[in-house]
């Protein structure tokens, strides 16, 4: 009996330590390491949304930077100010940003006569479509966008309280910023949208999308309402999305389209397969190997070999192409040799360390 | 109406340039059921051998050359990943992407801000067919595209190997039953399409584009809608799929300033509209083989 308690109290040790340092971080760490934290987050919340579509479901979407820059800028329009020869609605921040998560969840609605029908590279091509179309839109309608230069962000500003630099906020001694402020919405909201995805993937709708990725026929003649389980998905995978757009404009301040390119929709494809499909927690260890890699590299790039420093020029590796590379080659290593992901990983070590090996019934990684 | 014929015969050109990436994207996928997402930097790969390669070797050499270390890539990365993982279709096609992100980021890395010179000798002169007038360099681009075409689907059709492709296409487990050997199919069906979109690099960086830079793979891009929009197991919907890209992207670029409420530069998303309205009607493309189970 007690080899079963131990692995509990552990895990609830884990997750004090982890709280507790989500607390205490805002008060040890500078701005760099905030700031690259609270990118982790946002991407994080973006990183679940995809999996529940792509790891779960099956549907490869590679349009996620698209649903990221609808929330990013409808939470811009609806609330900022309509100045000069830019619009906007002017609603309470708060709301704003609902109405932007709503907007997304709308978006991936209206793209559900493709997103139910297709599957695999069809909807892979077809949803790398909107990334295009969506460029398009956001360089193109500048009254809404900013167009090119794009627009500032209104900082969020919930029953009172902004957060943003002023006023002055002063706790033990620290001074607490925009980016101190943000951390504990993010983790908040990091926790929210995790606790959801998970309540998501263990239930009733979790066994029906892993069917429907595992054998669409069997699903449907389960009486699984395939399309209208994908569609409903993809809405869901939205408005995460949207959230995390949300969260990344509060971040950067300042909304540009050439961020929410091709690029972007790949990171986030990679950042899921890199911790593992499927999972929740494997979307949040992928989001934070993606987001940190560039930056730890830029931070120490002058003691690493091969990795030049910005700006140099040079021969070498800057920090972002660096960064790019080493994760290309994980996304290759991982599909071949863990094909449950770097999660998976950490489940077989666990399960080795503590000397259970799991029975064969359980399914401990993908079927080949 | 010349300025018409002028669009038209432009768009046919570069149609049939990205017939020719589409179809190299549809030989991968009968032949192995893999989506390869890295098509865009294998041209890419194909395109900067060429520019760096013909000041030293000759103009045509470098062709071959390019061709050569295109289809040996693709073959390479059949061989060493694609062949190695036992992974489910739709997985392997995250790793093209993984590979797309290694191939893409060292070739923009070593391109840099250059705008790389490809050597031709056709240059910038534009010939004239009685009113209308087009570059030298896209009636080559439309010849050698039919040619390479047409000898592909003749070998496709008479050969012992494009017996064993069309059988292994159909169906994998009878095929190798019959002792076609899959995994030279595959890895022939990757060189092959290596090489074709080497030589659509080329044609995608000479006059009147100024040259090879680090967006040529965007453009090469656009090949993807034109392989959905034929169906991605249709050799005769890639080749149908490449022209309608390049007709419309031709004739929507050309008439911007009668569109001016779609915005600047509709004719660079106009393929990606035109496959969603394509897919909404037809969602497995228009030549593609509907897949059917009722429940």
């Amino acid at each position: 009996m007690s080899d079963t308690r131990a692995p509990r109290l552990l895990r609830l040790a884990l997750w004090a330590a982890t709280a507790f340092a989500a607390v205490l971080i805002p008060f040890y760490l500078d701005a760099f390491w905030l700031m690259a934290g609270l990118f982790a987050m946002s991407a994080a919340v973006g990183a679940i949304g995809l999996n529940l579509v792509t790891g779960a479901t099956g549907q490869l979407s590679m349009g996620h930077a698209f649903f990221l820059a609808v929330g990013a800028y409808t939470y811009v329009y609806l609330s900022s100010e309509s100045s000069g020869h830019l619009s906007g609605l002017g609603l309470p921040t708060g709301v704003a940003a609902i109405g932007a998560i709503i907007a997304a969840g709308l978006a991936g609605g209206l793209f559900s006569p493709i997103s139910a029908r297709l599957k695999g590279a069809y909807l892979g091509i077809a949803t790398f479509a909107l990334i295009f179309l969506g460029q398009h839109v956001m360089h193109n309608a500048e009254p809404i966008t900013g167009g090119y230069n794009g627009r500032a962000v209104p900082p969020l500003n919930l029953f009172g309280f902004s957060f943003s630099d002023t006023p002055e906020l002063v706790v033990l001694g620290i001074p607490f910023g925009a980016l101190e402020r943000l951390w504990y919405l993010a983790v908040i909201l990091l926790v929210l949208a995790a606790w959801f995805a998970k309540g998501v993937l263990t239930g009733r709708p979790g066994l029906a999308m892993n069917t429907i990725r595992d054998h669409e026929t069997a699903a449907g003649v389960m009486g699984v309402p395939v399309a209208r389980y994908r569609a409903g998905v993809f809405v869901l995978s939205s408005m995460y999305a949207g959230l995390a757009g949300v969260m990344l404009a509060l971040v950067f301040q300042r909304t540009v389209p050439d961020y929410f390119g091709i690029i972007l929709a790949l990171d986030y494809l990679a950042m899921i397969v890199i911790g593992g499909l499927g999972s929740v927690g494997g979307a949040v260890l992928g989001a934070a190997l993606v987001t940190l890699l560039p930056q730890i590299l830029t931070r120490y790039s002058d003691s690493l070999p091969l990795v030049a420093q910005p700006g140099t020029g040079g021969g070498g590796f800057s920090p972002a192409e660096a960064a790019r590379i080493l994760y290309g080659s994980v996304v290759v290593a991982v599909v071949l040799f863990l094909p449950a992901g770097l999660l998976g990983l950490a489940q077989r070590v666990r399960q080795r360390l503590s000397g259970s090996l799991p029975h064969p019934s359980t399914p401990t990684r993908s079927a080949p | 109406m010349t300025h018409f014929a002028e669009l038209l015969l432009n768009g046919i050109s570069m149609g049939s340039v990205y017939a020719l990436i589409a179809l190299g994207f549809v030989i991968i996928f009968k032949a192995s059921e893999v989506v390869n997402f890295a098509h865009a930097s294998l041209l890419l790969v194909g395109g900067f051998l060429i520019a760096e390669l013909h000041d030293d070797i000759g103009f045509w050499p470098a062709v071959l050359a390019g061709a050569a270390g295109a289809a040996l890539t693709a073959a390479f990365v059949e061989f060493a990943i694609i062949r190695r993982s036992r992974a489910h279709h739709s997985v392997l096609a995250i790793v093209t992407i993984g590979i797309d992100i290694i191939l893409a980021t060292e070739l923009t890395r070593r391109i840099g801000t250059q705008v790389m010179a490809m050597g031709d000798p056709w240059g910038d002169s534009v010939v004239h067919l009685g009113p209308v007038s087009i570059a030298e360099t896209r009636i080559v681009a439309l010849i050698v595209a039919a040619c390479l075409i047409g000898t592909f689907l003749l070998a496709f059709k008479y050969t012992g190997w494009g017996v064993a492709m069309r059988a292994a296409a159909e169906d994998h487990e009878t095929a190798a039953l019959m002792g076609v050997r899959l995994s030279r199919v595959s890895l022939s069906a990757w060189a092959v399409a290596g090489a074709l979109a080497a030589v659509a690099a080329l044609f995608l960086a000479v006059f009147p584009t100024p040259g090879l830079d680090r967006t040529t793979g965007l453009i090469a891009l656009k090949a993807f809608p034109a392989a959905i929009l034929g169906g991605l197991d249709s050799t005769t919907g890639a080749l149908v799929g490449g022209l309608v890209i390049g007709v419309t992207e031709a004739l929507m670029s050309g008439y911007q300033g009668e569109m001016a409420f779609l915005g600047r530069g509709i004719g660079d998303v106009a393929p990606f509209l035109v496959m969603i309205i394509v897919l909404l009607i037809r969602p497995a493309g228009l030549f593609g083989t509907r897949e059917l189970t009722r429940v």
